[in-house]
């Protein structure tokens, strides 16, 4: 830019600027590793693709209006698990805390260990179904031929009725998915078990 | 803009070593010329008769889809199995219509990252950016060198993975260069997606490498007096995607590299049996995968306005509104890539967001064609070759765009979503747009690069036989995207034969085309026409018009004063 002839300061104005920017090159690919536990906590904070949210206490309102909520469960590749939910949908008052039960019995010869995911649609309705205890924050692990009956307990928030996204919403759905718990095969892995240890 | 007069100063301090070739009179043999090139015109030469063959290869596998879209049924691709990978019977049929896929995915592929890319960054940006700025060559010529043999093996990757094992029992990778999981991670357990995600590993790696030698180029080593206000338009397109390109490669570095980790070493980034969740692969993804689309055609943009001014003998109509235009449009297209996921499940005022962001991407974009027709309106213009490609790419650009408008409303795009509407909008602002930016450079500076004339007779046919061909295979697709056909498939009820077969005519017509343009290359190498220092007269005021047609192998040893 200038028109003296000085190759050593314009190496050192290179160098600043690929230094520049192959930290942002590093910088960018941090920041798409981090998106993984922000979207996590994302979707835990907004509810955001029906992520249900966890909480200590029962809520002190409770409205006339009912909803209704259905339940699903579903299990997993892998795990030879028979779960289902005891009551296939319940009327709840909003904001009454209810207890539900599912139950899940293990059809193998072998003792396993599942873990739960669960979501709730209509995903707006992620942010307002409030757990106080679930059998999905912990592991399961069953016996062989042993049968669970596993609880649940939540509540509506009141809130619900408030938002225009929400506000007619008249069925929720809670929905469960067990996966066995140990990491399962990398799907690249060659289809007979014993070569599975190539890079 | 930059240009007008021109002072030389003279240096004779040449202490650096890019100048070695100076002092070493010797010529260089052909293996030092082209494989150990630090040159960036040779590289630039070397960028685009690559994409010439990666261009060739990824729309012959176009026109093998068109042909079988041609009639409803399956037709050729059971054959093809059965040539390529050896099925026998019904087998044939099925591995045909993944074989689809898979060529739904490296057509794609091959066009974003080993045709378009190359071309117009590693290709004409490496030709004439440097002498449009008064430099004599990149900052970093080695690692020039170094990005340009990168793309070659990444390339070979992305072919080879076409003939190893995708899903079970089947060859390739299928899915579409989206790649979204499962599909690509518990749907294709074979090898062949690890070699595409490698293949796409080391085309990024290129093309960051390419972008940081850009950004040092254009930001150190402008001529003196040439500030970045008085910098030609090509040079700031370049510059802005240099800057997109570095932003937006590392995210999609990222979220291929959790697929590949997901695939091979049981992580669950995207896996919800270990509280993943194969969304999250699709906000990285389009977080890459919009700024990609501008990527691409940014550059063309500044070559349109250099061609568009030239031929109308006018400066460009609103300078520092073009060159702030396309800043406007790489920043905002960084906040807008979830209007390519409508139908996830978002909440109400999350789409309400980006439809409105994706829209005002039309008010940038509007000030660019608005300009170009004010610079045209009132000018003296001659439609020439490089001029009519370019005429040509503001209307299908423009065509494209308005498309574009209507995608970015959820309320439609959720019918439109994955259908051939969607296919007819995206070919319309790249394959239509990008490409012919594309050969509007090209009929623009061969006659600089080359130092001969092309034949404006084959020109001209060139132009409108890819015009007829392009727009028939695209308009079409409009109706039938209206209509509900959805894209990625091999077959398609019979409803939609009749305009399916205008289109695949359409591709056989574009396709002439391209054999044309080889034509035309070929008979302006073989004829020989001089074309000399600038053979486009007063309008055309940029630095590389006031060098030698071909320039000499290093140019600028002189520094140009800019005033």
């Amino acid at each position: 830019m200038t028109n003296t002839p000085q190759p050593p300061g314009k190496e050192r104005a290179n160098g600043v600027i690929v230094g520049a920017c192959l930290a942002f090159v590093a910088g960018m690919v941090g920041m798409a590793y981090a998106a993984v536990p922000l979207y996590d906590m994302f979707c835990r904070v907004t509810g955001y693709n029906g992520t249900t949210q966890r909480v200590e206490q029962a809520s002190d309102v409770i409205l006339d209006e009912t909803v209704k909520v259905t339940f699903d469960a579903n299990v997993g590749p892998g795990l030879p698990w028979d779960f289902k939910p005891v009551q296939r949908d319940i009327d709840v008052r909003i904001g009454e805390t209810v207890q539900v039960m599912y139950r899940a019995k293990n059809l193998s010869s072998k003792p396993t260990t599942g873990q739960a995911t669960f979501n709730v649609t209509p995903m707006a309705a992620g942010a307002y179904f409030n757990k106080v205890q679930c059998f999905c924050f912990t592991e399961t692990t069953l016996k062989p031929g042993e049968e669970m009956e596993m609880p649940v307990v939540f509540f509506v928030d009141p809130e619900i009725v408030k938002p225009v996204e929400t506000k007619d919403i008249k069925t929720l759905t809670l929905s469960y998915t067990f996966y066995p718990r140990e990491p399962s095969k990398p799907v690249a892995a060659v289809k007979d078990g014993e070569t599975e240890n190539r890079l | 803009m930059a240009g007008t007069a021109v002072h030389h100063d003279h240096r004779h301090d040449h202490s650096d070593h890019a100048h070695d070739a100076d002092h070493a009179h010797q010529p260089l043999t052909f293996f030092q010329r082209w494989f150990l090139s630090t040159n960036h015109k040779d590289i630039g030469t070397l960028y685009l008769i690559f994409a010439i063959i990666a261009g060739i290869i990824g729309g012959t596998l176009s026109v093998f889809m068109r042909a079988e879209l041609q009639e409803p049924g399956i037709q050729i691709f059971h054959g093809l199995a059965q040539m390529v990978y050896g099925f026998e019977g019904d087998a044939a049929i099925d591995g045909g219509k993944h074989m689809f896929n898979v060529f739904t995915t490296a057509h794609a592929l091959i066009m974003i990252f080993f045709m378009v890319m190359p071309a117009l960054i590693g290709g004409f940006a490496n030709w004439m950016v440097p002498i449009m700025i008064g430099a004599p060559d990149m900052a970093f010529p080695r690692m020039n060198n170094i990005s340009f043999w990168l793309i070659v093996p990444a390339f070979l990757l992305v072919l080879l993975s076409m003939f190893v094992e995708g899903p079970a029992g089947a060859y390739g990778a299928g899915g579409g260069w989206t790649i979204y999981p499962p599909f690509s991670t518990s749907g294709m357990p074979g090898p062949a997606m690890d070699l595409a995600i490698l293949g796409l590993h080391i085309a990024g790696a290129s093309s960051i490498l390419g972008a940081i030698n850009f950004i040092t180029t254009i930001l150190n080593m402008r001529a003196p007096g040439m500030t970045l206000h008085k910098m030609p338009l090509f040079a700031w397109s370049v510059l802005i995607t240099a800057f997109l390109l570095l932003l937006s490669l590392p995210v999609l570095a990222g979220a291929i590299t959790m697929l590949l980790t997901d695939r091979n070493f049981g992580t669950t980034f995207f896996a919800p049996e270990g509280g993943g969740d194969p969304i999250l692969f699709q906000h990285l993804f389009w977080f890459f995968g919009h700024p990609e689309v501008y990527i691409l055609i940014l550059p063309g943009f500044g070559i349109v306005s250099h061609i568009i001014s030239t031929f109308s003998r006018k400066p460009i109509f609103g300078y520092l509104g073009m060159a702030y235009a396309m800043v406007a449009i790489g920043a905002v297209g960084f906040i807008v890539w979830a209007h390519h996921m409508y139908t996830v499940g978002m909440s109400l005022e999350t789409q309400r967001y980006f439809v409105f962001a994706t829209m005002v991407i039309a008010v940038p974009t509007g000030v660019k064609i608005f300009s170009w027709i004010a610079t045209m309106w009132g000018g003296s213009i001659r439609f020439t070759t490089p001029m009519v490609w370019a005429i040509g790419f503001i209307f299908l650009f423009t065509v494209g765009g308005v498309t574009g408008v209507q995608l970015a409303n959820a309320g439609l795009d959720r019918a439109l979503h994955d259908t051939y509407y969607v296919v007819a909008h995206f070919h319309y602002v790249l394959s239509l747009g990008a490409v012919f930016a594309i050969f509007a450079a090209w009929y623009y500076w061969f006659p600089k690069m080359s130092g001969y004339m092309y034949s404006e007779f084959l020109g001209k046919l060139h132009f409108w036989v890819m015009f007829v061909g392009v727009n028939l295979i695209f308009f079409p697709q409009h109706f039938l995207g209206l209509a509900g056909m959805p894209r990625r498939y091999i077959d398609y009820p019979d409803a939609f034969a009749g305009w399916n077969m205008v289109s695949s005519y359409g591709s056989y017509v574009a396709a002439v085309g391209v054999l044309i343009f080889l034509f035309g290359v070929a008979e302006a190498f073989s004829k020989k026409r001089v074309a000399g220092d600038n053979p486009w007269g007063e309008g055309a005021n940029t630095l590389e018009w006031q060098l030698s047609s071909p320039p000499p192998f290093h140019q600028w040893e002189q520094l140009p004063r800019i005033k």
